[in-house]
């Protein structure tokens, strides 16, 4: 079946798009995210990786994750 | 003479030598030297996650945070609501609450914006964050600082990954005898001797990167500092002799043929 209707959201600068009422949990699993090494905001504002199952994506919504790399 | 413990922030450590973790060439390099520095504190950035490549390696795999102290940074923050944001997604990453501050001021020399500086140390400070703050080598910013809740003091010894080594000693002096807070030297040291003369002039510890990270030998330069900064502790700590301008000698004249 062909899914009507898809949203475009933006992760880390990058265009993606999913179908409505995608779970941020969704997206996280798509991108095969390590949940205890990363760090989530959408639309600048962080989210609790507890509640990642309970936030539906939508249309425009910028997402940002975040890891530790190396610095001084 | 007894030395008192390492401690920021109510935390002890055991080596007064902070690593950086950039500019390896791998991380297994950079995880080498970690462990010959003997460092139990190393910094670390936050930055985006690549993803169209999800299978590339990762820092935490290599330095495993649970054995070794994070310090989160803010490197490439030029305003107080940037480093907040970056430090409040490290927070998130893994619960760290002891942060290393840098507000830079000046892409090219890197130097540090201090109003903004000084306005991010209060903001985190109220936010609950133990901020270890990289700051210019001035006693009066050292002590707004300090008053404005900074849980260790971080002034350049010359630019970051310059090399150049410590351009004011008096200035470090100066903060010393003026803080009780640990003073760390932040950035500039190019070789172990700049260490030790750190550790000399009194200073609780050093943070080196570039020094290390760019060293033809990471892993050993890594030792280098190690041992530098413990040598230039001992001799900060054993009270060194008066400098004289004219000699003495070291054998006595008395039973002279």
């Amino acid at each position: 079946m062909k899914i009507k209707n898809k949203i475009k959201i933006t992760v880390n600068g990058k265009q993606m798009q999913i179908i409505p009422k995608f779970t941020l949990k969704s997206l996280i699993t798509k991108l095969k995210m390590p949940l205890n090494k990363i760090a989530i905001e959408i639309n600048k504002k962080i989210i609790d990786k507890n509640r990642i199952s309970k936030i539906r994506l939508k249309k425009g919504d910028k997402i940002e994750i975040v890891h530790f790399i190396g610095g001084g | 003479m007894i030395d008192k413990r390492f401690k920021i922030a109510n935390k002890i450590f055991k080596s007064r030598l902070i690593v950086g973790t950039g500019k390896y060439k791998s991380f297994s390099e950079c995880a080498k030297a970690i462990k010959t520095s003997g460092a139990d504190i190393v910094t670390v950035a936050v930055r985006r996650v690549n993803i169209s490549n999800k299978n590339k390696a990762r820092l935490m795999d290599y330095i495993d945070p649970k054995k070794i102290t994070y310090l989160p940074n803010t490197a490439g923050c030029f305003t107080a609501e940037d480093a907040i944001r970056t430090l409040r997604l490290a927070r998130e990453i893994g619960g760290w609450k002891l942060v290393k501050l840098e507000v830079l001021g000046d892409k090219r020399n890197l130097f540090p914006e201090m109003i903004e500086t000084l306005r991010s140390t209060e903001l985190l400070t109220k936010e609950g964050f133990k901020v270890m703050v990289y700051c210019n080598d001035d006693p009066l910013m050292a002590k707004r600082l300090e008053n404005a809740g900074a849980v260790a003091i971080m002034p350049l010894a010359a630019p970051i990954g310059s090399g150049l080594g410590i351009q004011n000693k008096v200035n470090i002096k100066i903060i010393r005898k003026q803080t009780k807070l640990p003073l760390i030297i932040d950035a500039g040291i190019g070789q172990a001797s700049d260490a030790s003369i750190a550790m000399e002039l009194g200073c609780d510890g050093v943070l080196i990167n570039t020094a290390i990270a760019k060293a033809k030998n990471p892993s050993q330069m890594a030792e280098a500092m190690k041992l530098a900064v413990i040598s230039g502790r001992k001799s900060y700590l054993s009270g060194r002799i008066n400098p004289n301008l004219f000699g003495s000698a070291s054998t006595t004249n008395k039973g002279i043929i």
